[in-house]
């Protein structure tokens, strides 16, 4: 092959590398994807690294620590275009749940020396701390939307990842609405969408991995869930899981936080 | 406005729904089916399965209403023993639960989540493919489908909702080849309404509970006096030509008279109502009601209302291209007013808010629909009252804009 391949860079931060996983399990897609692009640095695959530069970097992992904060500002010099990956890079992820909570304690608890752990008082995403091209929402992201956003990359086009509820792709698939027929709780409405509806499609209510989707309305749906037979505690619980540090989820579970 | 018109060939432009005078009988709205041609028959269940069969070696693919995860959704059918027998519904604003019924009806039951347009207007299809050969580039539409599509058990409200489709893709300039193919060659097979749904209001959009036109072969069933069966009306070549393949007797007058008094009792027991004869003025000269932010509070943005809804019909479209850049497919999709995308502009969403979104929608739906294809776009089915995650309901929030409660509410 002569023609220069884009070079393309996997970074992680903190994170359960579920999403840089999401990359490797694109199987039939990863030769085609490796004969497009210079795999340059991806540690998960291979401790064969090239020097940046990269066109394409992709940010899996939220900061939560100074080391982290400052290695990001590295990245984003050398990278033309940064993308982050799944819910800890977009939003900060589980791990921020800290931000509600005191992290000295956290570390108290879960550590025997807690003295050696040199941690931020909170998990943020990539986005408070550099500038970021396009995010890829996910907890962990679809391998089908990772490949298309680097299609999308490669042809110099703008990505298919609606923004609307998941809703919708529970329609386009068929499926019973779990809430309406079911009375399931599920946050479907509120969030965005880009899995398929994978868990009403198993008559599960949707958890919310994707974060808000565009317009969301959480306080409605969260009165309809009282109605179902959520009490606050649980309303509170409901919003605080993957994309906890999500503005619109942020801001729910503390209206519901006595 | 006559100069947008000329823009778009007003002379080209045909007023009714092509398929119109595929089924119309010439009915006039208020009479009953009894009176059609006065040849009504009876069939027994038996003789309803020979109907299906005979639908069947006809070589139609058959549709119907089947029991799946504690709902009501059509899917293929290959007996009526796939129809939900003995089942029917319970339907609130954002609620929807299956029960036993004390009888065996196999028609028992309120429209379900779906609608027909799943069939004749696909939630996605490929619109064409594009492959790269060195430099050359060849584009392959996507191919008209062939199939023959019969829908047995299709209410009135639906017949209603497949013309006022009808009218929106192939009554016009423009045609869309995909819903053209499938929806001159399908086969309807009616049931007027034995009873009404809680969320139902055809009665008050004069779009049921009776099917008056569009069909084939409409159906009543009867399940008093201890006998089960069902009236039978052929209204098509095609029905008439079904009907004497199958086991049926002459209706009786008795039968007729039952029939017509279930469809009335039907009607006369809506679970909801709308007054829908001033809509257009109503809503176009209330466009800054307080009402509109009240309902926004509520509305989720989600899009459900417009998915369910059997006449909402607008779609987007996506290119996707595979890595190498070797090829590239367009996919047309189930859009909807209710996404940011659906308003976006250069530099932004025309309808941002939840507000605007909502009013776009319920406007367009009972207003402007009107001033655009000459009827309301609303059927009365129901379904976005049943099937909005918060329990918003249409008819509740006409109400509130015309300022009076349900009591003040005139009869349909």
């Amino acid at each position: 092959m002569d023609r220069a391949r884009p070079k393309l860079a996997v970074w992680k931060f903190a994170s359960c590398d579920g999403c840089q996983l999401s990359l490797l399990d694109c199987e039939d897609e990863l030769l085609a994807i490796a004969g497009e692009v210079e795999i340059a640095y991806f540690l998960e695959a291979t401790r064969a690294t090239v020097e940046g530069p990269y066109d394409l970097s992709l940010v899996e992992g939220s900061v939560t620590t100074a080391h982290d904060a400052a290695r990001i500002q590295d990245i984003r010099k050398q990278s033309r275009f940064l993308v982050t990956i799944g819910a800890c890079a977009t939003s900060g992820g589980v791990q921020a749940l800290r931000n509600f909570a005191d992290v000295r304690e956290y570390a108290a608890i879960v550590y025997a020396r807690p003295d050696y752990i040199q941690t931020l008082a909170t998990s943020t995403a990539i986005a408070e701390h550099v500038k970021v091209d396009f995010e890829l929402r996910g907890c962990p992201i679809s391998t089908r939307q990772l490949v298309e956003v680097i299609s999308a990359f490669l042809a110099g086009r703008k990505p298919q990842t609606p923004p609307h509820s998941v809703c919708v792709e529970c329609k386009i698939a068929g499926n019973l609405c779990v809430m309406v027929g079911h009375g399931t709780p599920c946050l479907g409405p509120v969030t965005h969408a880009g899995c398929g509806a994978i868990c009403p499609s198993y008559n599960r209510g949707c958890y919310g991995c994707y974060g808000p989707m565009e317009t969301p309305n959480a306080p409605s749906l969260s009165a309809w869930l009282s109605k179902l037979g959520m009490d606050e505690d649980a309303l509170k619980r409901v919003y605080r899981t993957f994309n906890a540090n999500a503005e619109a989820f942020r801001k729910e579970s503390e209206r519901h936080d006595r | 406005m006559g100069a947008g018109k000329a823009l778009i060939g007003a002379d080209k432009i045909q007023r009714r729904p092509i398929y119109f005078d595929l089924h119309d009988k010439g009915v006039g709205q208020e009479r009953m089916a009894a009176q059609v041609d006065g040849a009504m028959a009876t069939v027994t269940v038996e003789g309803l399965q020979a109907l299906l069969q005979a639908i069947q070696a006809r070589g139609y693919r058959a549709f119907g209403p089947t029991l799946q995860n504690q709902a009501i959704v059509y899917d293929d059918i290959d007996s009526i023993d796939d129809l939900p027998r003995g089942w029917t519904d319970e339907q609130d604003g954002g609620r929807y639960r299956l029960l036993r019924r004390a009888d065996e009806a196999l028609f028992g039951y309120s429209v379900g989540p779906q609608s027909w347009k799943k069939y004749l207007h696909a939630p996605k299809l490929r619109l064409w493919t594009a492959e790269r050969h060195g430099e050359d580039v060849s584009v392959a539409p996507e191919a008209s489908p062939s199939d023959r599509l019969a829908f047995i058990g299709v209410r009135a409200c639906e017949i209603r909702a497949i013309e006022i489709q009808d009218r929106a893709l192939v009554g016009d300039l423009y045609v869309d080849p995909h819903y053209k193919a499938l929806r001159e060659r399908a086969l309807i097979v009616a049931v007027n309404c034995g009873q009404a749904g809680n969320t139902c209001f055809c009665a008050s959009m004069h779009a049921g509970p009776q099917a008056k036109q569009g069909f084939d072969i409409a159906l009543t069933e009867l399940l008093d006096g201890g006998e089960h069966v069902f009236l039978v009306e052929a209204a098509s070549d095609e029905g008439r030509a079904l009907l004497a393949q199958i086991p049926h007797r002459a209706a009786s007058n008795r039968e007729i008279e039952t029939a017509e008094a279930v469809i009335e009792r039907t009607a006369s027991s809506m679970g909801r109502k709308m007054r829908s004869d001033d809509l257009n003025e109503l809503l176009m000269s209330n466009l800054e009601h307080p009402r509109w932010d009240e309902v926004a509070t509520r509305c989720l943005t989600c899009a459900n209302c417009t998915m369910v809804c059997p006449t909402c019909f607008c779609t987007s479209v996506e290119d996707v291209s595979d890595l190498a850049g070797e090829r590239a497919e367009r996919w047309r999709r189930w859009d909807s007013c209710f996404t940011m995308d659906f308003s976006y502009i250069h530099g932004g969403s025309v309808r941002a808010s939840a507000k605007s979104r909502y009013r776009q929608w319920m406007t367009h739906k009972l207003a402007t629909w009107i001033d655009q294809f000459g009827s309301s776009g609303c059927v009365g089915c129901g379904r976005c009252i049943t099937w909005c995650p918060v329990g918003i309901d249409i008819t509740e929030e006409v109400r509130a804009i015309r300022g009076c409660d349900a009591s003040a509410e005139e009869p349909r």
